[in-house]
């Protein structure tokens, strides 16, 4: 996954990159693997600069679907810190990028909540529910934006 | 381009907050 050469850009462009190693940084896993009860490894914790986790990874995953959960959770920073447009472009990013893997849908259901929050224009998740009837219509996500249809 | 993972994260969570820069933190048991 980390020698993926867009995987490895993607974090040195969008992260300062941490590595706490069970064994051999054991006073470290101590009190930081308590801190973010990460019991199981690999667990990758994206934080905002505040140190608060915004996105978990746990186990592994092939190279496409690791990059496209790094980006989502790269957008629910931005989405929490109300950065509208930075979020959008990045899980649209995931959307058209990565269309193929787990991430995707979410990325679209998020898309959609993130348009809405930026304009206040309830048709952003009517439009959001339309593409869920056409695509990812079998997922989780599809469900929660059923609503908005 | 090779990812330098740091180890010291006390002191990366300072520099995360004074430069506003999201981190990555990973937790592994992989050999180093």
């Amino acid at each position: 996954m980390w020698p993926d050469e867009r995987v490895a850009r993607f974090v040195v462009e969008n992260f300062i990159p941490a590595r706490v190693h069970v064994k051999d940084d054991a006073d470290a896993y101590k009190k930081y693997g308590a801190l973010y009860a990460a019991q199981w490894t690999p667990t990758v914790l994206e934080l905002d600069p505040a140190g608060i986790e915004r996105h978990r990874i746990e186990g592994f995953l092939p190279t496409d679907d690791f990059l496209a959960q790094l980006m989502l959770g790269r957008a629910r920073i931005d989405f929490q810190g109300q950065k509208w447009q930075e979020a959008e472009k990045m899980f649209r990013r995931v959307y058209e990028e990565l269309a193929a893997t787990d991430a995707a849908p979410e990325a679209l259901y998020w898309m959609g909540v993130t348009r809405y929050k930026a304009s206040g224009d309830p048709i952003a998740l009517k439009e959001t529910a339309r593409a869920f009837s056409t695509r990812y219509s079998d997922t989780g996500w599809a469900k929660k934006s059923s609503v908005w249809a | 381009m090779e990812i330098q993972f740091r180890h010291d994260i006390e002191k990366v969570l300072e520099e995360a907050k004074d430069q506003k820069k999201p981190v990555i933190l990973d937790f592994s048991a992989a050999p180093m």
